[in-house]
């Protein structure tokens, strides 16, 4: 089932990657996407790691919340770089998912956050590195770790 | 109406500059290596995706805007390990980052 789910995703970005609708190119790219999907399950690649589908539903919700939130700790990085007044701190934050996917998605999303970054993780327990006392609180209030536990749906 | 997409794309563009500018200016300001990468993922982030979104803008629904999508997916997905892979060698080393350490650090 999540092989197929996999053959499905692998062949509709070689149909849009390609942009050439031939029988010739189409059945090379249903040969080349099939011998991937067998070396992926021969390796036993096929896992919720490997496919988290069950991040799916969800998604679309997720990134255009992570977006306006980039967008907010872009404009605010801008203006402590301008103004100069850089007053950075470390700190742990406990990370509530289940999954290890699910933490690694958390600890991404810190990072991709400007402001924020997480530099070392130990079981479930980051340490996170912020330039302002702003950021810090932006992320010790949880907001994002309970999105990220949303998003996995596991709970 | 080729006006009017040609005026985004000049406003992402003139944004996504803007933030490749500070963010460099940053990358030579900030006191050290820890506070460099927030710079650094200011261009990752702010500079790519409003360089994308414009130039989404001049292709116009097509498989190049497909294309363009994917590369900033990719892109969205590469540069927070790289961050973290140069703090968290910086850390290996033992350089404890400045500032004020809020209770137990790992």
């Amino acid at each position: 089932m999540k092989s197929l789910i996999l053959f499905f995703i692998l062949l509709t970005l070689w149909l849009l990657m390609s942009g050439h609708y031939s029988i010739l190119i189409i059945s090379l790219g249903i040969f080349s996407c099939a011998f991937c999907v067998y070396v992926a399950k021969r390796g036993k690649l096929i896992d919720d790691e490997g496919l988290p589908i069950f991040f799916i539903p969800r998604l679309l919700n997720y990134i255009i919340w992570l977006f306006k939130e980039i967008l907010k700790s872009n404009l605010s990085t801008a203006k402590v770089i301008i103004n100069g007044k850089v007053e950075p701190e470390t700190f742990t934050v406990k990370a509530s998912q289940v999954t290890d996917v699910a933490k690694v998605t958390y600890a991404n999303s810190i990072t991709l956050t400007p402001g924020t970054v997480t530099t070392k993780m130990q079981k479930d327990v980051f340490e996170v590195h912020a330039l302002n006392s702003d950021f810090g609180n932006d992320v010790r209030t949880n907001e994002m770790d309970n999105k990220v536990t949303w998003l996995e749906g596991k709970k | 109406m080729e006006l009017i997409l040609d005026i985004f794309t000049g406003i992402c563009f003139f944004i996504g500059s803007l933030c490749i500018i500070i963010g460099a200016c940053g990358l030579i300001k900030l006191p050290d290596v820890f506070s460099r990468i927030h710079a650094a993922g200011m261009i990752d982030t702010g500079g790519t995706a409003f360089f994308i979104l414009g130039m989404i803008f001049q292709t116009g629904w097509s498989l190049i805007t497909v294309k363009l999508i994917l590369i900033g997916v990719f892109i969205f997905f590469t540069s927070p390990v790289t961050s973290h892979v140069t703090a968290n060698l910086a850390r290996q080393k033992n350089i404890l980052p400045l500032g004020k350490k809020i209770g137990k650090i790992l």
